[in-house]
């Protein structure tokens, strides 16, 4: 039997649809979606799209930014005010891929994939989600908590635009120029005064989904950028994950690259 | 089910019947009949399928076949002028940047989404407009040399 | 770049010919570029149905049932193959040579040996169809002990893996076990040599990975004939290995290949020919068999592991004087062509040196593991990986430089080799001597002067540091007590500004090489050995 294909102009619709219809997925760029439809996987009976243009929607202002979640790799690079993120699209993927591959889409991709959603999660993003004829907003990092279970539409993210300088990317992979990552880090290190305030430190690749290195976050807290100063927080940087052995690495390894990447993302490869 | 849909196909007008779900890569080679678009995977990691559509590289083993309704589709068969070959194509003839050819339509749609947007790349930009693409045979080296050739339009240079 | 250094060996070669030493363009490259090379999926064909198999989800495990009753009433399927559908269910490749005994099912009968092996096949009229309607299919199993390492295969009391081969080893000439190499005394090598190293090197099974899978396309044509579009890189060869297993006369069967999209050794072990016949004989239409990705990457014939124990002795004069080679090729549940690699490995041993005492054994091993195949220089790779890894270590334990090492050991024209050869056509010397000049590696003089030629050396002995004449270590440079010069293998500094080596490395021989053999007719050793 073949796949139902649905497709909505109005994004209600497609929410509503996606909620009722039996192995209803929705689709974004279709990057993970298509590889489950090629494969016959049983799981995926329908498909559900919508050309509703809200979910192109991307706004940059001084202080939030909005993305919709059909707004693809390839269009976050084709915006320059958006620069502090180009390193986190890159990250997703070869040029054909970027130009499919969608915000919301990565939120769903399952671990090692995830690098933008890694990034999200340290900028401290909120995900909307269409509820009926509403919408819900809710922290990113409750969604990705409780993202397996949901059938409900992401229609955007957005987040405080973070200060110059303050947000770093990195992505670690054994294949060059692109390959699957064995771990992503994203930092967000605020500075007042040469120390750390508020930083925000997502790792990709680490867990089920990104997640938040909380541990290591609070031992940077009130500390300065350099070797003395994050000691302590690639001391506890592998609390609370639980990586897996997969094709790309072993759980052990990844574990063990993750303070010395940290370290590399925070103060350089140079400097120990 | 089948579903019509209606596109640009190397500049002429193209209608088909897809299969509901169907990628476009299956509905070029097995539908419309353009056997130019190779597939290697079905699962967006070998780029053999690659293709323009509306000028920006895509993989049609993971484009759902629907989505493509109106759009302008460019693939390896639309390449040549008449038979004028495409830089690209003497480039890679000439630089030997193709052994089983099996990745070469992907490859060559890589660099013409590259060379129509930046026809002066660097060696790194045509490295990283390659970057999904895999090729068994030739290990690259050729392939990057013939798309820096096409670019610079110097054919005859040799290193 | 790619250069060719025509100043060596000139004397022996005419190159005043047409085609040799010239670029030529690739025949089929204009289609590659233009998209119009036809592979064998680039047919359109009207009502083609398409077969999937279902594959076992177990190592080793006995099948107990099948049900596919739901499958066979499952929308679009036209036929399902069973084991008794397949006209001559055991086959192995090499019997189109007779070498070796039939051992692999096209359909697992009553045991499946590996993950991945095909027990049923569905003929539907659409590949989705036919996935899905695996999908219904129930078998159920008793699942046996499997073994996945080639020591443990061997020890008493391991799983059986091959009914064919119940011991767990290929069978060679009929009676033996493994493949030997005698040559000079080993053991009187060891007592004589100065420094003994013995060392355990493995790999790993390696994907082809070919960008175009493994595939077939069978047609039924006029006169009960067929023609069939295949991926395959060997046309004749699997041409023949169909018509065995579905019992007609290969006149019946027109093969169409040629363009391969890749194969690199892993497009000669007919995986779908076989049965995409059969189902377009049962079907009477137009069948096609293609691998998916995933069946290509986990159950496609990869390169075998092989694990590979070499011990050695050698002289502080640099000489190595015994090598003893212990090896162990997994060829996974069946043959198909690991007891090939097997005669290409023991023709290898000991590699490109003159050594007077060699000795090897190595065993082709079933374990259930993927059946291994054919790769790029099989039989040799990993044996070489082993070998060089060892000519470095044995370097420095005798503190001589690796490349002069290789040199001094190298075949030279007019050498005895292990298999009772003399050593023709030989040019290990003249490689190492380019390659040093190219890193900047520096040589000594007499090192630089050595030929393959017959007399194009200086005599071994008196060659390296020559410790059996010097006991005690007057000026020992390079031995391994003073500190060995380059023990961590890295790139020496680039060399005083010594005058580079001339052109054209090797210095004219002493002599003109009045019996040299270059030039000679060169044969295959691999089946020439080969008793029947
Ligand atoms: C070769 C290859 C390489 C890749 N490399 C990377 C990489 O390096 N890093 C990386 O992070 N990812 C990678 N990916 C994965 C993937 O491309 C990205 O994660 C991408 O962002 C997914 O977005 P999409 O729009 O294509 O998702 P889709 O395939 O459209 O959807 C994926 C899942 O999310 C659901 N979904 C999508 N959008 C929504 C929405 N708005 N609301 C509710 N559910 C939704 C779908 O139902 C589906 O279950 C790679 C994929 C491939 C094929
Ligand atoms: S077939 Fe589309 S990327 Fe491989
Ligand atoms: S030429 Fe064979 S895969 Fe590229």
């Amino acid at each position: 039997m073949s796949v139902n294909v649905k497709t909505f102009a109005r994004l209600a619709d497609a929410a509503s649809a996606l909620a009722n219809e039996r192995g209803a997925r929705f689709m974004g760029g279709g990057t993970v979606l298509m590889r489950l439809i090629n494969d016959t996987n049983p799981a995926v009976e329908t498909v559900v799209r919508s050309t509703d243009q809200s979910l192109l929607h991307l706004a940059v202002s001084s202080g939030r930014i909005e993305l919709g979640s059909g707004v693809t790799m390839a269009a976050v690079l084709a915006e320059r005010d958006l620069a502090f993120l180009h390193a986190a699209a890159r990250a997703v993927g070869g040029p054909a891929i970027r130009e499919a591959a969608t915000v919301g889409g990565n939120l769903f991709a399952r671990t090692p994939y995830g690098d933008f959603a890694t990034a999200l999660l340290a900028l401290d993003a909120t995900v909307t989600l269409a509820v009926g004829l509403g919408q819900r907003e809710l922290p990113l990092e409750e969604f990705l908590d409780r993202r397996e279970r949901g059938t409900s539409l992401v229609s955007a993210v957005a987040f405080k635009r973070p200060a110059a300088e303050a947000f770093r990317f990195l992505k670690v992979t054994r294949v060059h120029p692109r390959g699957v990552s064995v771990l992503s880090i994203a930092a967000q290190l605020p500075l007042a005064s040469g120390r750390i305030t508020g930083a925000r430190i997502a790792f990709g690749g680490m867990n089920r989904t990104p997640v938040r290195a909380k541990a290591a976050e609070r031992a940077l807290e009130g500390r300065a950028l350099d070797a003395a100063g994050i000691a302590p927080a690639l001391a506890v940087a592998a609390e609370g994950t639980a990586p897996a052995d997969d094709a790309i690495a072993s759980a052990w390894w990844r574990r063990e690259i993750l303070p010395v990447h940290l370290r590399r993302l925070l103060i350089g490869p140079g400097q120990a | 089910m089948k579903t019509p849909v209606q596109f640009r196909l190397n500049g002429e007008d193209v209608a088909a019947f897809a299969e509901s779900g169907a990628n476009l890569l299956d509905v070029l080679r097995e539908v419309v009949g353009d056997l130019s678009v190779k597939g290697g995977c079905w699962q967006g990691s070998c780029g053999a399928c690659t293709v323009l559509i509306d000028g920006a590289p895509r993989l049609s083993c993971l484009t759902l076949a629907e989505s493509i309704a109106g759009r302008s589709i460019e693939t390896a068969a639309g390449l040549r002028r008449g038979a004028e070959l495409h830089p690209l194509q003497i480039a890679f003839m000439e630089r030997f940047a193709a052994q089983c050819g099996y990745c070469t339509s992907g490859m060559l749609m890589a660099a013409k989404a590259l060379l129509d947007r930046n026809p002066s790349p660097t060696r790194e930009d045509v490295v990283e407009a390659l970057g999904g693409n895999i090729c068994r045979c030739t290990g690259y080296e050729p392939i990057i040399q013939a798309v820096l050739d096409a670019a610079s339009g110097d054919r005859r240079r040799r290193a | 770049m790619f250069e060719l250094r025509k100043d060596i060996f000139a004397d022996e070669r005419d190159d005043n010919l047409k085609e040799i030493g010239q670029p030529t363009q690739r025949q089929d490259m204009l289609g590659h570029v233009t998209g119009t090379s036809t592979y064998y999926d680039d047919h359109r064909i009207a009502g083609l149905l398409h077969l999937k198999v279902l594959r076992s989800p177990h190592a080793h495990a006995r099948i107990r049932s099948i049900d596919d009753a739901a499958a066979a009433r499952a929308p679009g399927v036209k036929r399902i193959i069973r084991a008794a559908d397949v006209p001559v269910n055991l086959n192995t490749l090499l019997s189109l040579i007779q070498f070796g005994k039939d051992d692999e099912p096209s359909l697992a009968n009553d045991i499946v040996r590996y993950k991945g092996e095909p027990i049923l096949g569905i003929v539907a009229t659409s590949e989705r169809a036919a996935i899905e309607a695996l999908g219904l299919v129930r078998v159920s199993y008793d699942q046996l002990p499997a073994v996945f390492d080639v020591e443990e295969a061997l020890k008493p009391g391991a799983p059986s893996v091959n009914a064919t081969y119940p011991k767990n080893t290929f069978e060679y000439h009929g009676k033996y076990d493994h493949q030997k190499l005698r040559y000079g005394d080993v053991e009187a090598g060891f007592a004589q040599a100065d420094v003994v190293l013995e060392e355990r090197y493995q790999m790993s099974p390696i994907e082809h990975a070919p960008v175009e899978t493994n595939g077939s396309i069978a047609v039924p044509d006029t006169n009960g004939r067929f023609v069939v579009y295949t991926s395959t890189q060997a046309l004749f060869f699997s041409l023949d290995t169909a018509a065995k297993i579905n019992a007609v006369p290969s006149n019946q069967l027109h093969f169409i290949g040629g363009t391969v999209g890749g194969g690199f050794g892993g497009k000669v072990d007919t995986m779908t020919e076989p049965l995409v016949i059969l189902a377009a004989r049962l079907t009477g239409a137009p069948v096609r068999y293609r691998f998916s990705r995933h069946e290509e990457m986990q159950f496609g014939a990869p390169r075998g592991a092989e694990r590979i124990y070499v011990k050695d002795g050698v002289m502080r004069d640099g000489r190595i004087v015994a090598r003893k080679v212990r090896a162990y090729f997994d060829s996974g549940a069946y043959t198909r062509l690991s007891s090939y690699a097997v005669v290409k490995c023991v023709a290898h041993i000991p590699g490109p040196y003159t050594i007077p005492n060699a000795h090897a054994d190595v065993y082709c091993v079933f374990t259930n593991r993927t059946p291994a195949t054919a790769m790029r220089g099989f039989g040799v790779t990993a044996l070489d990986f082993a070998l060089e890894c060892q000519m470095d270590k044995l370097a420095v334990a005798i503190g001589m430089d690796p490349i002069e090492f290789r040199i001094l050991n190298a075949y030279r024209d007019g050498d005895m080799k292990a298999h009772r050869r003399e050593a023709k056509n030989c040019a290990l010397i003249e490689c190492a001597q380019v390659a040093a000049e190219k890193a900047n590696w520096p040589l000594r003089e007499q090192f630089r002067r050595m030929s393959s030629r017959i007399g194009g050396g200086a005599d071994r002995t008196a060659a390296g540091v020559d410790r059996s004449r010097a006991p005690t270590p007057a000026a020992p440079a390079r031995t391994a007590a003073a500190a060995p010069q380059r023990v961590a293998y890295e790139r020496p500094a680039p060399p005083a500004p010594t005058p580079p080596p001339a052109r054209g490395a090797p210095p004219p021989p002493p002599s003109p090489p009045a019996g040299s053999t270059h030039g000679a007719p060169r044969f295959s050793s691999v089946f020439g050995t080969r008793r029947r």
